[in-house]
């Protein structure tokens, strides 16, 4: 975390240079990025909208998904203007986390909520958003209830060798200092002045649905054409889109998005988007029943003008989809293309994996699909592809996927072959190469 | 641009070829480096480009392209650059009642629609203006791609039908070019897309077809690059030769060299 955070600074020096001189006459030579604009929140720093920060890479506007150690992977963070499609697992137990994950994150930066569901009351949702792990009361806490039974160890920083501090940090551990995305209490529930405090629009299809039914014919699902209005309805009345965000923050910005962000009559936020279960049945769609069904391009229609929205606006979107019920695989390698980050959740439950020793330490697998290319011809991949997470008494993390040591003195053939073999499966686990099963005879 | 892709296609701005189909191709890994290749070449080689993008917007395509050295803004005020953004007309078409038919007319017709709107489209922009000056080379219609049309509702046939009538227009009448990207869904089984890919690979002069490696992600080299040439017969015996190379993207350029032979192995 820290060293994307120092990267950062480079990238914000281009355009904050002059500003930053003018204002407090010193030398140029000078440490800039999250400190200063920490500092000075409101002032002339050309991105002042809280929980955002320039990429390093592409200078896009980037937001936290809410989950840390996720935005590291996905290259800093969220940008701007993109559709992030979270692939639920099977039993859909872990991805209604990441989702309120990236709720929660808006609540705490303030940004605009639009949720929408067609399973549970938006409300209900926002509801039961986690907690939020702050510095603050972080200590606090600490002082509480998280110190009797933590063991004086946290406390005392233990070294175990220099080296290793420098490594990037896969763990998530709340040190959230950063305004940047938190760290949030799976456990807790998000304190009611928190919620009460932030906007938000709930989109409740069956809610919706009953209202207006003479909609002229298009080939669109009824539940979709009415999200897609809602949605724009929400980016053009509440003025989300102000500026373009594809343009760089830095740099070649255009005089009118200028004025836009530096906020002649209020202050730009970020609408964060969250659509739970979209294609699934309850939202009228059939492509989970039938292979070949009539109406088959309607949720990748939906996708790419719901995509045209997002670009054309200060917004950001989280989609949940149970890709495991679509029949017809094409349809899915279609949303893929048609989507900017893909993550693939994989968890053990109801698998042999659940049981097996080499994945004992972990709940389940994430496989980062897709990496949006922005403004670029690469793409920020990590080299870490065997990731699996954890959903521990308060937080979700995402690790690296590591062996179990061996501790047993004599070990056992037999279990010797079992490891070997099982790390063979995770072959596909790594994203690659499905079928390398070969079963060794002797 | 890549000058080493370039030097592979043994081409360079100043002798563009007449009346050719290139298809682009990518098969898990992703190959738009390819068609900003391609715009970059034909700008630089001051031909009149229409480029429908479908699949990103302008300030990409811009922002990449400033890069590699031509500037989307100053060619598309010249006139040499007729851009058709697709995210952005299809918020548009889709929310807003026009009445003048639009390019992605298709996007809001209930039934499927035909792409008729989008040939004309493509037709009147590239059709040549006798004002004497400002005089572009010969005219180039780039796709960024095919498979978007599919997701949005069009069948193969009239994807293919629509890439006929342009080619008969663009690569045949206008003595130009043409250069469209299509997925290969691979094990997806996408019937439609392998029709379109099909079809349309019959017909193109040249294949660049980028591949992810089997063996999957690797730091230093990014995937491989079949270079098919379609030729008529020629005396040598160098017709119908598919050549493979390995690429690795950098931020500004793409280096290629033969199978095994990544600088970081060497």
């Amino acid at each position: 975390m820290a060293a994307v955070a120092a990267c950062g600074t480079d990238s914000g020096s281009a355009g904050s240079v002059a500003a930053a001189a003018s204002k407090n006459n010193v030398t140029s030579f000078q440490r800039k990025g999250p400190r200063t604009s920490s500092s000075d929140s409101g002032g002339s720093r050309l991105v002042s909208i809280a929980g955002t920060r320039p990429s390093v890479r592409n200078g896009q506007l980037l937001v936290s998904t809410g989950l840390p150690a996720l935005d590291q992977l996905l290259g800093g963070g969220l940008a701007v203007g993109t559709v992030l499609l979270i692939e639920e697992d099977k039993y859909n137990i872990y991805s209604p986390l990441l989702f309120k994950y990236f709720l929660a994150e808006g609540v705490i930066n303030r940004h605009t909520l639009l949720v929408a569901s067609a399973k549970e009351d938006p409300a209900d949702i926002i509801q039961e958003l986690p907690a939020p792990l702050l510095d603050d009361n972080c200590k606090k806490k600490f002082d509480e209830d998280v110190y009797n039974h933590k063991t004086p160890e946290s406390n005392i920083k233990m070294k175990i060798a220099w080296r290793y501090q420098l490594l990037p940090k896969m763990e998530a551990g709340p040190v959230s200092s950063s305004r940047f995305g938190h760290y949030y209490d799976a456990s807790k529930k998000m304190p009611q002045e928190l919620i009460e405090a932030s906007k938000w629009h709930g989109f409740f299809l069956p809610k919706k649905i009953s209202s207006t039914l003479n909609v002229e014919p298009c080939s669109l699902t009824h539940g979709y054409i009415e999200l897609l209005q809602f949605i724009q309805k929400i980016i053009y009345e509440e003025g989300f889109d102000g500026s373009n965000p594809q343009l760089r923050f830095m740099g070649n910005m255009s005089s009118v998005s200028w004025r836009c962000l530096s906020g002649e009559k209020k202050q730009k936020n970020i609408l964060r988007i969250g659509i739970q279960n979209l294609g699934s049945p309850l939202w009228g769609d059939d492509i989970c029943c039938t292979e070949n069904c009539d109406n088959s391009h309607s949720l990748t229609k939906f996708l790419y003008i719901l995509r045209g929205l997002l670009r054309t606006s200060l917004s950001a979107c989280i989609i949940t989809m149970p890709t495991h019920l679509i029949q017809n695989k094409a349809i899915i390698s279609r949303i893929t293309n048609l989507s900017d980050t893909v993550v693939h959740l994989e968890s053990f439950i109801g698998s042999e994996r659940e049981t097996h020793p080499l994945y004992k330490d972990y709940h389940g697998l994430i496989h980062i699909r897709q990496i949006p290319r922005l403004n670029n011809l690469i793409c920020d991949v990590s080299d870490v592809k065997d990731l699996a997470f954890k959903l521990k008494r308060k937080l979700f993390t995402i690790e690296r996927l590591h062996l179990p040591p061996d501790l047993s003195d004599t070990v056992s053939r037999s279990s010797k072959q079992d490891v070997a073999e099982s790390a063979k499966l995770l072959g596909p686990g790594c994203g690659v190469m499905a079928g390398g099963k070969k079963h060794l005879d002797f | 641009m890549f000058p080493e892709l370039n030097n592979l296609l043994n081409t360079t701005p100043d002798k563009v070829e007449q009346g050719k189909l290139t298809l682009l191709c990518d098969a898990k890994t992703d190959g738009s480096f390819l068609v900003h290749h391609f715009l970059s070449f034909y700008l630089k080689a001051n031909c009149k480009v229409c480029f429908v993008a479908l699949i990103q917007s302008f300030s990409h395509y811009n922002i990449v392209g400033q890069k590699l050295g031509v500037n989307l803004t100053t060619a598309r005020e010249r006139g040499q650059l007729v851009f058709l953004e697709g995210l952005k007309s299809s918020v548009d078409v889709f929310f807003r009642a026009e009445e003048e038919p639009h390019p992605l007319q298709f996007l809001r017709d209930a039934n499927t629609g035909n792409l008729q709107p989008l040939y004309e489209f493509v037709r009147e922009a590239l059709q040549p203006v006798d004002n004497g000056e400002a005089a572009w080379r010969c005219p180039v219609l780039l796709v960024d791609d095919l498979s978007v049309l599919l997701s949005l509702g069009m069948g193969a046939v009239a994807v293919l039908d629509f890439i006929h009538y342009c080619r008969a227009t663009v690569c045949w009448k206008l003595q130009g070019n043409m250069v469209a990207l299509v997925h290969d869904s691979g094990d997806a089984e996408d019937e439609e897309n392998d029709i379109l890919l099909n079809g349309l690979s019959h017909q193109s002069h040249l294949i660049l077809r980028a591949e992810g490696l089997a063996t999957g992600f690797c730091r230093d080299v990014h995937g491989q690059l079949k270079v098919l040439w379609r030729r008529p017969p020629q005396p040598t015996a160098q017709r119908d030769r598919s050549l493979t190379y390995q690429y690795k993207i950098q931020d500004r350029s793409v280096s290629f060299f033969a199978k095994g032979l990544s600088p970081a192995v060497l």
